[in-house]
């Protein structure tokens, strides 16, 4: 294990939950900020953890995956579109909409990445111009339908947009939720219970299956996998779908669970954060997921500031211009792939595709 | 199935019976790649319980046919038929199932991989839907016992020295029940000691009732070791011979076609003064590990210094420190007196370093320029290439058709592009590009690695004349008969260091290879 990247990873979490700690302590028990902040975090941290372990899924298979970003758009917008459809034209209740939302946004994830696959394995497109096109289309898709569906005359939902069946409740962990103070952690939505089920799961898949063993041969050595009888395509095939699954999950998330509408151009750049996460993470699922609570905490930052702004003391007051702290994640990305952080080792045939 | 290799402790029995039942057979295999006809109908047979060599010059058609077996490829005609059954291989799962196993002439093993995952890959034992690793460790350490293969099975395959690996390449095959092995060219990486090992385990491995395919371009091996030799050239098996009824000469003669000289022609060397001086050299490679350790030698105008070594023992970033491709981390390298240490390729060329690279199609051409721009690379940015920053097509032009029929460059004219070449046309560009200037020092890295033995004939005398010219030449070689045949001096790299340096004249072929496999560092 790599304890010196936890360790700056530690570190860097440490000192921005410190800095609201120092702000908020007159007002509100430092005790009581940390676990708020905590819930936050792992919450807000949810799509950089699924869009993570998507890349993770794509590039330990050998496939370089920059399209996540637009895989978790085109999944929050047909994530949502089935969830009012199931809502308001066929009149089902709130929470059987949501799931069929989720479930359509895993499948519109999967169908994305099955594009990527293609273009990819058996094209042999160059990977990143692939991941382009994805996130091109994606933005077209989705603006365009957007627009189409709510805002034209005529169009099937008459110019306004419907009511939403709202967001997925939270769900309280028997028990531990009802410690007090630490208990609100455990008080969590269930996307983000799944993304850290899933956390788990991937890991033990990479390192302790046989589909994961043969993951990694085929990003590592496609060759010598085909040698011992592996079909290099199928598996990278299938992981790729895989890794569309997880950044559908995460495309869910932002308006399944955070807020019950969608924008255009919504995910704001998560999909590569968590690229970055993947990366600084080593390409490990526990790693990466580490990494994304670095991103989250930044965010999660911004978040608790709000309620402590009449605080903050003069000579801090730049903290007050929310787009300061609101850079923050950013700044913290180009710092990370600066590669502050020492070496990362990505897989050997990470994004080249495999000629006979 | 897997009584094969839990028979008992008996030893193998001294003398081997040659049974004469055919387990693999080829009939009339073709095989047609872009632009060569790889394989040309051949025949080829393989009886049970023997090791029969297939030899022949590099692109011969050998890995080729092994592939075509094996499943990797699909022939375009001919049938393979094993145990007596036509046999339809369409991939490795195929041939596997049949009993098939192959040691590739370059490793098919992951390296971030431990021993124990790279043999059970594609055939792992799985326990409540996690990988069994005990069950697996322990039947790797079975099969090494028995063939004293010495394989650990938790040991990261990145961390293993070359002939290890492939002890785990062959336990790969024998944890899969192979009965007939394919070995690809398995002494390329080798001693001449860990050859003899590997001998060792190859007897042992048919007094068990494996056959053996062993493909080497060496005749010596093929003599030495095999029950047949079948030799190929050009695609075509010219003919399958018993190794105590043929020699040397006569299979020098079926590999290539027609008499070859064995020993280069040169006259006693004059040396003169140091033009090459490396003092305590220190050389970190990609993975920031120190590969080469305060090395110190000189070479002498008119002289040939021969670096003999295992591949990977940091000749590759020695003699890229030398030209300026990668800076060195500690000492210094002075040329005809100047101090050039770390100073980047163009001062080293101007000083008068001619440099003829390891690996030709990344450093040592713009495989997508033409013969003529590529002939041009060292000095483009002189007059009469270029004035005023313009390049001079005509120059270039008459440059290259001077140096193509100069150095017998076989190309179809100066403005294809170098990638079209053939490998011992593309050397020859560089050659000539290199050596037609006005050098004093001319360090070769495996000049003649995969050429054709007309090519390798021509580098070799070019080498010597730059010598006998007076330049100081630094040649390294994995080849230790080449290294013998053109050096005046030897020195022996091993982990980074030169550990001997001798004269040629008085060397032998054997205390080379010991000072090779570390024998000094062991003993002293
Ligand atoms: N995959 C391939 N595609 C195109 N040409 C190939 C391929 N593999 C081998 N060749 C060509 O086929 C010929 C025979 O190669 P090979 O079987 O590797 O020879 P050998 O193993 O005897 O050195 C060479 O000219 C080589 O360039
Ligand atoms: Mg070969």
């Amino acid at each position: 294990m790599d304890w010196r990247r936890f360790g700056v990873i530690a570190l860097v979490i440490a000192i921005l939950f410190g800095v609201v700690v120092l702000i908020g302590k007159n007002q509100t028990p430092p005790m009581v900020i940390i676990t708020s902040m905590l819930a936050t975090t792992i919450a807000v941290a949810t799509p950089l953890t699924l869009g993570a372990l998507s890349g993770i899924y794509c590039e330990r298979a050998g496939v370089v995956n920059i399209g996540i970003e637009g895989m978790m758009l085109a999944a929050a917008f047909f994530g949502w579109l089935a969830s009012i459809y199931m809502n308001s034209i066929f009149g089902f209740a709130p929470m059987p909409s949501l799931i069929v939302g989720v479930i359509a946004a895993v499948l519109s994830g999967a169908l994305f990445a099955l594009l990527h696959a293609a273009l990819s394995i058996t094209f042999k497109v160059d990977q990143i111009i692939g991941g382009t096109v994805i996130n091109i289309l994606a933005i077209g898709i989705t603006g365009f339908l957007n627009r189409q569906l709510f805002f034209e005359e005529g169009s099937i939902f008459g110019g306004n947009v419907p009511h939403a069946p709202g967001i997925l409740p939270s769900i309280r962990v028997p028990l531990l939720a009802d410690v007090p103070t630490f208990g609100r952690m455990f008080d969590q939505q269930p996307i983000t219970i799944a993304a850290i089920a899933l956390v788990f799961i991937t890991h033990y898949v990479l390192f302790y299956t046989r589909w994961g063993l043969r993951t990694r041969a085929v990003g590592e050595h496609p060759r010598a996998a085909d040698t011992v009888g592996i079909n290099v395509a199928r598996m990278r095939y299938a992981n790729v779908i895989i890794g569309g699954c997880m950044a559908g999950l995460g495309g869910a998330y932002f308006t399944l669970q955070s807020v019950p509408s969608f924008e255009p151009l919504m995910t704001n750049g998560r999909g590569f954060i968590s690229l970055a996460a993947m990366i600084f993470g080593n390409w490990t699922p526990i790693g990466a997921w580490a990494a994304s609570l670095v991103f989250g905490t930044a965010q999660a930052m911004q978040i608790n500031l709000q309620f402590f702004r009449e605080l903050i003391l003069p000579e801090w007051a730049f903290l007050k211009n929310s787009y300061i702290v609101g850079l923050a994640p950013y700044i913290l990305t180009m710092l990370i792939l600066t590669g502050i952080i020492g070496k990362t080792t990505p897989p050997a045939a990470d994004g080249v595709p495999y000629e006979k | 199935m897997t009584e094969n290799y839990m028979l008992s402790e008996a030893r193998p029995e001294p003398r081997r019976r040659i049974e004469t039942n055919i387990v693999l057979e080829a009939k009339g295999i073709t095989k047609q790649f872009p632009g060569v006809l790889a394989n040309d109908k051949v025949n080829f047979d393989l009886r049970k319980g023997e090791i029969h060599a297939l030899l022949g010059e590099n692109g011969a058609g050998k890995s080729t046919l092994m592939n075509l077996i094996y499943g990797l490829h699909r022939p375009d005609k001919g049938d393979v038929i094993v145990n007596g059954k036509t046999a339809a291989i369409h991939s490795p799962n195929d041939s596997i199932s049949l009993g098939i196993g192959m040691v590739h002439q370059h490793f098919m093993l992951i390296p971030v991989f431990t021993v124990a995952e790279n043999v059970m890959l594609g055939d792992e034992t799985i326990k409540r839907g996690a990988l069994d690793r005990n069950t697996v460790a322990a039947k790797i350490n079975e099969i090494s016992k028995q063939y004293g293969l010495d394989a650990d099975p938790n040991a990261l395959v990145g961390d293993l020295p070359v002939g290890l690996q492939q002890r785990v390449e062959i336990v790969k095959t024998l944890y899969r029940n192979a009965e007939i092995v394919i070995l690809d060219e398995p002494t390329a990486v080798l001693t001449p000691q860990e050859a003899e090992d590997l001998f060792r385990i190859m007897r042992d491995l048919t007094a068990r009732g494996v056959s053996i395919i062993f493909i080497t371009h060496k005749l010596k091996e093929a003599l030495a070791i095999a029950d047949r030799i079948t030799v190929m050239r050009a695609g075509r098996v010219i003919n399958t011979v018993l190794p105590s009824e043929t020699d040397s000469a006569q299979l020098a003669n079926m590999m290539v076609g027609r008499q070859v000289i064995l020993t280069v022609d040169k006259k006693d060397h004059e040396a003169k003064e140091a033009v090459l001086k490396v003092e305590n050299l220190s050389v970190r490679d990609q993975r920031d590990l120190e590969t080469v350790h305060h090395v110190s030698f000189f070479v002498r105008g008119g002289e040939v210094l021969g670096i003999a070594g295992v591949q990977g023992n940091g000749q590759t970033e020695l003699s890229e420190a030398l030209t300026g491709l990668r800076h060195p981390t500690g000492g210094k390298v002075f040329i005809s007196g100047h101090d050039v240490t770390g100073k980047p390729p163009r001062v080293m060329t101007e000083t008068g370093l001619a440099h003829i690279p390891e690996d030709r199609q990344r450093h040592g051409l713009v495989m997508s320029y033409s013969v003529a721009d590529n002939m041009a690379l060292c000095d483009y940015y002189h007059p009469p290439f270029s004035k005023r920053g313009v390049i001079q097509p005509k120059a270039l032009d008459e440059n290259a058709r001077r140096l193509i029929s100069a150095f017998d460059v076989r190309t179809p004219s100066p403005f294809v592009n170098a990638g079209k070449l053939s490998g011992g046309n593309q050397q020859k560009v560089i050659v000539a590009r290199e050596l037609s200037r006005s050098v004093k020092l001319v360090i070769a890295n495996q000049p003649t690695r995969g050429l054709d033995v007309g090519s390798i004939e021509y580098i070799h005398s070019v080498i010597v004349k730059m010598r006998d010219n007076g330049a100081a030449v630094l040649l390294v070689s994995a080849e230790l008969d080449e290294i013998m045949a053109l050096s005046d001096r030897i020195a022996v790299m091993y982990r980074g260091q030169i550990v001997a340096m001798v004269e040629t004249k008085k060397s032998t072929r054997e205390q080379l290879g010991l000072w090779m496999a570390g024998a000094h560092v062991e003993t002293a």
